[in-house]
C-alpha cells in the first residue's frame, strides 16, 4: 500500500487549514510534521479566536458579578459545561467538574473520596500500563490511609491480563479500580465496560483515566458505567489548563470538598463553613474561565467533525504506520496490533537512544516524544529506559507517516546502525 | 435608571411583607445564595386541612430576592399543599416582570427554592432543576 491510495473519511487537507501552526516551517524549508499529539494537540483557529474574544470582549469573573460582562462570562462558562455534558453523555451538568486536567481530576478523587472512604488494608487496583498520574495519586492516599496499591499485569501482547484482574477483584478487598482507557505508550484500548461490570460486581468503584481517549473516541460515561472519568482539554484541541472530572452525582454529593475558597461555599463563619452544591463544591477559586470556554469550542469542533470519523481516520493512519514501521528491521514497536489500539506507536531504534532518535527526527521537521512518557514502571517491564513515541491525531496524513519512515532511515544512517 | 427596578420590585423589595420568624412553626427552612450572600429563612404554619395558614420570611438580600419572597408569600397564604406545588419558576418570573440575567435568576428563585424544600424536601427541588436541564 502506498500513502496516496489510503481512503480517509474526510478531506484532511481542509481540516489542516483549520490549524494555523501546521502551515508553518519547522526549520527553514522543512515543514512541520507534528506527531506528538499524545503530549498535547494543536488548536484549531476557532479555539484560538474564542480565547482572544474572551479577553478582548467579555473578560470578567464568573458567578458573582451583576454587571453585563460577568453575565456574559458566566453564561459562556456554564455554556461550556453543558457542551461537555453532552460530549460525554453525562446525566447532569452537575456531574461535570471543571479541572485543570486529568491529573487534577484523579488527585481530587484520591484526596476526597479516597481519604473519606479508604481504610487500612483496603486495595486500590491500578494497572501496569498507567500514567504516573493514576499511580502516584493513589500511592499518596495509600500512605495517608493505610490502603494498598496493587497493579493488574499486562500480557506480552500489551493488553491487560483480565483473568488476573478478575482474580484480584475476587481475592483482594478492592475498593477502587483506577485504570486508563487508552494507554499513552502502548496505545492499548482497555475494555472499560467489562472492567466496570466486574468492579461493580466486586463492590468496587472504577475511575477511568480518559486522557488518551477523549481526543479520539466517542465517550459515553453512562454506557461505560464509569463512576469517575477524568480527561484534559489540551489533548483534544482545547487550551492547556482546561479539563473535566466526571463523577456520578450520588458519589460527588457524598464526597467532602478538596480545596477551600470562593465559589465552593454555601455559608462561611469563623467557626465553620458549609459547602455549595455541585459542581461548584469542587471548583474553589476563580476557575480557568477562558480555557474552559475554549474547551467548549474544541468540543464543538470535534462534534462537527464527528468522533466516529476522527476514530476512523486515526485507525487508517495507525494501520498504515504500523505496516510501514514493520518494514524497518532496526525498529521495535511496542503494544498490541492496530485493531486493539489507538493511534500511537512507541518504538525504539536498535542501538540508538530515544533522545537521539527524536533529535535526528527533529532535524527533519518531525516532532515526536522521547522518554518514559510518564510511565516509568511500564518501561521497566518493557526492558527499556526510554522509547520514542509517534502519536497521531485527526489532522495527520499518510504522507506524514512516510516522512517519519524516511526520518528513521536518516537516524539509521546517522548512527550507522 | 431603566425599568429594572419597577414599582412592584421597589415596593416589595424595600418593604417586604410577612417579615419575621414564627415560633413554633410546622415548617422551617433556610437557604443561601452563596454567590452573592443572600440568606432567606421561611417559617410557616399549616391549618388542619394542610393549607398555608401563616408564614414569615427572615434574612437579607437584594431587592430582587426580597421582593420575590414577599410576593410569593402573599400569593400562597390560604393555598393547599397541592396548589403550592404547582408554582414553578415561571410564576416567579411573571411576578418579577422583568427579564433576568443568569446570575439574577438565582436571586429571584431563592424564595421558591426555600418554599419548595420546606414543603416537599430537597429532592423535589433537585428534580425540578434536573427537569430544567433536560428540557
Amino acid at each position: 500500500m502506498d500513502s496516496q491510495s489510503i481512503q480517509l473519511p474526510y478531506d484532511v487537507n481542509a481540516i489542516r487549514a483549520d490549524f494555523p501552526i501546521l502551515a508553518q516551517m519547522h526549520h527553514a524549508g522543512v515543514p512541520l510534521v507534528y506527531l506528538d499529539n499524545g503530549a498535547t494537540s494543536q488548536k484549531p483557529v476557532m479555539v484560538i479566536e474564542a480565547l482572544d474574544r474572551y479577553y478582548r470582549e467579555y473578560n470578567a469573573n464568573v458567578h458573582r458579578g451583576i454587571h453585563k460582562l460577568s453575565e456574559e462570562a458566566s453564561e459562556a462558562y456554564e455554556g461550556a459545561r453543558v457542551k461537555l455534558k453532552k460530549f460525554i453523555n453525562a446525566a447532569s451538568k452537575r456531574e461535570v467538574i471543571f479541572t485543570r486536567g486529568t491529573t487534577e481530576g484523579v488527585n481530587l478523587v484520591a484526596q476526597t473520596w479516597g481519604r473519606a472512604n479508604l481504610k487500612p488494608g483496603d486495595v486500590i487496583l491500578s494497572t501496569q500500563m498507567e500514567h504516573h498520574a493514576n499511580i502516584v495519586s493513589w500511592q499518596i492516599v495509600a500512605g495517608q490511609t493505610g490502603a494498598l496499591v496493587r497493579y493488574v499485569p499486562i500480557l506480552p501482547d500489551g493488553t491487560l491480563d483480565l483473568e488476573v484482574y478478575a482474580a484480584m477483584l475476587r481475592d483482594l478487598p478492592v475498593k477502587m479500580v483506577a485504570v486508563t482507557y487508552v494507554s499513552n505508550v502502548l496505545g492499548t484500548v482497555n475494555p472499560i465496560n467489562e472492567m466496570a461490570r466486574l468492579a461493580h460486581q466486586a463492590g468496587a468503584l472504577i475511575l477511568v483515566d480518559a486522557a488518551q481517549a477523549s481526543p479520539h473516541l466517542a465517550l459515553d460515561v453512562q454506557s461505560l458505567d464509569a463512576d469517575f472519568l477524568a480527561f484534559s482539554g489540551h489533548k483534544m484541541c482545547g487550551p492547556t489548563g482546561s479539563g473535566v472530572l466526571y463523577g456520578k452525582q450520588a458519589l460527588l454529593n457524598d464526597m467532602p470538598p478538596w480545596m477551600g475558597g470562593g465559589d465552593m461555599i454555601s455559608k462561611v463563619t469563623f467557626e465553620g463553613s458549609s459547602w455549595n452544591e455541585l459542581p461548584l463544591k469542587f471548583e474553589a477559586g476563580t476557575p480557568l474561565i477562558a480555557e474552559q470556554i475554549g474547551l467548549g469550542y474544541a468540543v464543538d469542533y470535534l462534534s462537527a467533525l464527528g468522533m466516529d470519523k476522527v476514530h476512523a481516520h486515526e485507525q487508517a493512519i495507525i494501520i498504515y504506520a504500523l505496516d510501514r514501521l514493520a518494514e524497518l528491521p532496526f525498529v521495535t514497536v511496542y503494544g498490541p496490533t492496530a485493531d486493539k489500539k489507538g493511534a500511537v506507536a512507541a518504538f525504539s531504534v536498535q542501538g540508538v537512544h530515544a533522545h537521539d532518535v527524536a533529535q535526528v527526527l527533529d532535524s527533519q521537521g518531525i516532532a515526536v516524544r522521547a522518554g518514559h512518557h510518564c510511565a516509568q514502571p511500564l518501561h521497566g517491564l518493557l526492558g527499556v529506559s526510554a522509547t520514542a513515541r509517534a502519536s497521531f491525531y485527526l489532522y495527520n496524513t499518510p504522507q506524514e507517516v512516510d516522512a517519519l519512515i524516511d526520518g528513521l532511515y536518516a537516524v539509521k544512517k546517522t548512527f550507522a546502525v | 435608571m431603566y425599568d429594572f427596578y419597577r414599582e412592584n420590585i421597589l415596593d416589595h423589595g424595600m418593604n417586604p411583607r410577612n417579615r419575621g420568624i414564627l415560633d413554633p412553626a410546622d415548617m422551617d427552612y433556610e437557604a443561601h445564595n452563596p454567590l452573592c450572600g443572600d440568606r432567606l429563612r421561611l417559617t410557616l404554619r399549616l391549618d388542619e386541612d394542610r393549607h398555608i395558614k401563616e408564614l414569615a420570611w427572615d434574612g437579607e438580600g437584594c431587592a430582587i430576592s426580597q421582593a420575590s419572597a414577599s410576593m410569593l408569600g402573599e400569593m400562597i397564604i390560604g393555598k393547599s399543599m397541592e396548589e403550592v406545588r404547582q408554582i414553578d419558576k415561571q410564576v416567579i418570573f411573571d411576578l418579577i416582570g422583568i427579564p433576568l440575567s443568569m446570575n439574577r435568576v438565582k436571586c429571584a428563585l431563592l424564595s421558591l427554592k426555600v418554599l419548595t424544600v420546606a414543603l416537599y424536601g430537597l429532592g423535589e427541588w433537585e428534580k425540578r432543576e434536573q427537569a430544567d436541564e433536560d428540557a
